[in-house]
């Protein structure tokens, strides 16, 4: 049983006119075994707070605490909190030329694991996860997300997950820009890992459509950096009929 | 014309740039170098004259195209007559022995041998002339010349590897070498250079027709050596060259390959790799002549700078003429440079030049980048564990994978591996 503590999380970025703060005070506790959405208009910090959890550069953290299980993720370089079982499912996975996928998921594999997985299992297991995300085999020799179309390279998010079994995944918009059969796949190599894991999921998204596939246990609505309300599943079936107009008085976000 | 566009949007440039919004996306310093009709400047080429006859060249003062990027102060006098004055003289040696690395040993049968020649000697000149004065002073002074002759088509899985090594510390020297490759010869060659001091040299890669070279010439030269050297290489009807270029080490290295092709049907690719630290300068300038009609040429070079901070830059400068003559038609070329920029004080230089005097060719491009590493890659990297130093192996062996993966000598492509792992251990200690 672990659990991720978001306290009072305040995160700026640097900009031409100087910082500017994104993150205005979060609060969120997700233990394992539970699955949280996230959602928000555009723009309300949803990446940012993912990406503050995950610890990139580019966001300076300037108040409040994010805790696994009582250590200070914060304190952590960015590769100790993936090895401390933190997942980032990126709305944007970055292309790296020249390293192939394979290569990359065992270098991932063994920084994760301490060790070195047994070549002939690591082979069978790789196959049988993309196998399972419906992933052509040809994908391991090609270069890290190089060349690879937005539902694709989803799919490789997920299936990193699927092999380095973090605690907890912040899925950052894993659904946007699948179609319907490839929201299916990723959705269920989601579920598949839930069901086998302890897993505690924190799913960012903007459009209810994902919460069809993978239900969330409960709901927080996401606005100008900070949780604006929190409810159960019955919270994103009042955001579908409603939209965000309640929480930000404008009806410009029309979440569907 | 079938010349297509620059293609600008190299791995180091785009990525990042197209997949995500933050920041640290590469910095582009891209200068697509096509010359239009209007260009008032006379293409390189064209104020290219060539002699053996060092009087030939006026002295260079930096300012001429050639000679713009070269630091001359620091050639040590091979560029002004005063090198052999000013240093001691000492000889380069020579030696070729069959397979490469611990298995090599000396060379068996007659097919290959290594013939030391005086300056009479009818086959030198074969590959092709000097181009600018410090070829032309090498040539001039040169004593005797080394000649490897290869006569038999030797299998990919013996290697030959010949070894130069400089003069030593505080000496100078002028060389000239003959790779020689007779009809329907084949071999695969490590030409290695190593060792101290200051060298001018002419390389001559003379492929008769039908033959196959595939040629690293790997320069690993200690820290104190300059070396400043032409390879003519010379292809024959149907002859294929397959040249990897890698430098690595020296305090200066400035090498110029031309290519003559002699007959229609030629075959080269022109691979590069080099990595240069705090205060090297290392200069490649090409010359893809395509004279006659129906050959290929392919260029691919890389290139990783890493200078330190406060000391001297770590300085390259990559020039890729292509010339397609009016007779030249049916001609296909591609050329390609890259460069990562690692650290700041680091400055590449990249300009490729692509001279069109016929509309009937097969395909003509070219492309350059130059951006700095990628945040964005080293961040996904560690996000998946994996440890700062081991992502920043990753990038940088992925971005020279491609020039890696072509030498087909494993134990000289694990030397080159191990050789930029070592560089990079430099800065992340
Ligand atoms: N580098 C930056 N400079 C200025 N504003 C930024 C920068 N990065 C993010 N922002 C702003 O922060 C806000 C939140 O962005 P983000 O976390 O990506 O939102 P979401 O994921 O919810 O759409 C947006 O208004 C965005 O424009
Ligand atoms: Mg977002």
């Amino acid at each position: 049983m672990s659990t991720l503590e978001i306290r009072d999380l305040h995160v700026e970025v640097e900009t031409e006119s100087g910082p500017k703060e994104i993150l205005r005070g979060v609060d969120l506790t997700v233990s394992s075994n539970e699955t949280h959405a996230i959602m928000g208009p555009n723009g309300s910090g949803k990446s940012t707070l993912a990406y503050s959890i995950a610890g990139h550069p580019k966001y300076q953290v300037t108040k409040g605490q994010v805790l696994l299980d009582g250590e200070d993720v914060l304190a952590m370089e960015v590769d100790e909190r993936a090895r401390a079982g933190l997942f980032l499912a990126m709305q944007y996975p970055v292309e790296v030329p020249g390293v192939s996928m394979s290569n990359f998921l065992r270098s991932a594999a063994t920084a994760t694991r301490g060790e070195a997985p047994k070549v002939r299992h690591w082979v069978k297991e790789v196959k049988g996860a993309m196998s399972d995300l419906e992933i052509d085999p040809a994908f391991a020799e090609r270069s890290v997300n190089e060349g690879f179309s937005g539902g694709e390279k989803k799919r490789h998010e997920v299936l990193q997950m699927a092999l380095l079994k973090p605690k907890f995944a912040v899925l950052d918009e894993t659904d946007s820009g699948l179609d319907v059969d490839a929201l299916r796949v990723v959705s269920k190599g989601v579920n598949d890992y839930k069901a086998s894991s302890d897993v505690g999921v924190l799913l960012i998204t903007h459009y209810t459509r994902i919460l069809r596939y993978i239900a969330p246990d409960r709901v927080h609505v996401f606005v100008n950096g900070r949780v604006a309300e929190s409810g159960g599943p019955e919270l994103a079936e009042e955001l579908e009929e409603n939209g965000y107009v309640r929480f930000t008085g404008t009806k410009e976000e029309q979440p569907a | 014309m079938t010349a297509q566009d620059s293609d600008l949007a190299g791995p180091v440039a785009s990525t990042g740039g197209g997949t995500t919004t933050a920041p640290g996306s590469p910095v582009l310093d891209v200068d697509p170098g096509i010359k239009t009709a209007s260009s008032p400047k006379t293409a390189p080429w064209e104020e290219r004259h060539t002699s053996y006859d060092v009087e030939a060249f006026e002295v260079p003062r930096g300012r001429e195209e050639q000679w713009r990027f070269t630091p001359l102060r620091r050639l040590r006098g091979l560029h002004d007559g005063s090198a052999s004055v000013s240093s001691p003289a000492g000889v380069v040696t020579v030696s070729v022995q069959a397979g490469f690395g611990d298995s090599a040993s000396d060379l068996a049968g007659s097919g290959t041998r290594l013939e030391t020649v005086g300056r009479d000697d009818a086959r030198l000149g074969d590959g092709g002339i000097p181009a600018d004065r410090v070829a032309a002073q090498a040539w001039s002074s040169f004593d005797r010349a080394h000649v490897v002759v290869v006569n038999e088509a030797r299998s990919d899985d013996e290697p030959l590897t010949v070894t130069v090594t400089g003069p030593g510390e505080g000496k100078v020297a002028f060389a000239h070498l003959q790779l020689r490759l007779e009809h329907h010869a084949e071999a695969v060659v490590v030409l290695d250079h190593r060792g101290s001091g200051t060298v001018a040299a002419n390389t001559e890669f003379v492929v008769a027709d039908g033959a196959k070279l595939e040629v690293v010439e790997v320069h690993d030269w200690a820290d104190d050596a300059v070396y400043v050297g032409a390879q003519h290489l010379s292809v024959g009807r149907d002859a294929t060259i397959r040249h990897t270029s890698v430098t690595l080490g020296g305090d200066l290295v400035r090498l110029s390959p031309v290519i003559n092709y002699r007959a229609p049907g030629g075959d080269v690719e022109l691979d590069g790799l080099y990595f240069a630290d705090a205060g090297q300068h290392f200069e490649q300038r090409l010359l893809v002549d395509h004279s006659v009609a129906h050959c290929r040429s392919r260029v691919m070079y890389k290139g990783a700078l890493q200078g330190a901070e406060g000391g001297t830059a770590a300085h390259t400068v990559w020039i890729g003429d292509v010339l397609i003559r009016k007779a030249a038609e049916g001609t296909d070329t591609y050329e390609l440079n890259r460069n990562l920029l690692l650290t700041d004080n680091a400055r590449a230089d990249s300009v490729p030049n692509l001279e069109i005097e016929t509309g009937e060719i097969v395909g003509a491009g070219h492309a350059s980048a130059t951006g700095r590493f990628d945040d964005e890659q080293l961040f996904y990297l560690m996000a998946r564990g994996i440890p700062e130093a081991q992502a920043r192996r990753l990038v940088v062996r992925g971005f020279f994978g491609e020039v890696i993966a072509k030498v087909r000598v494993p134990a000289l492509r694990d030397r080159l591996e191990a050789a930029i792992e070592a560089e990079l251990e430099a800065i992340n200690s």
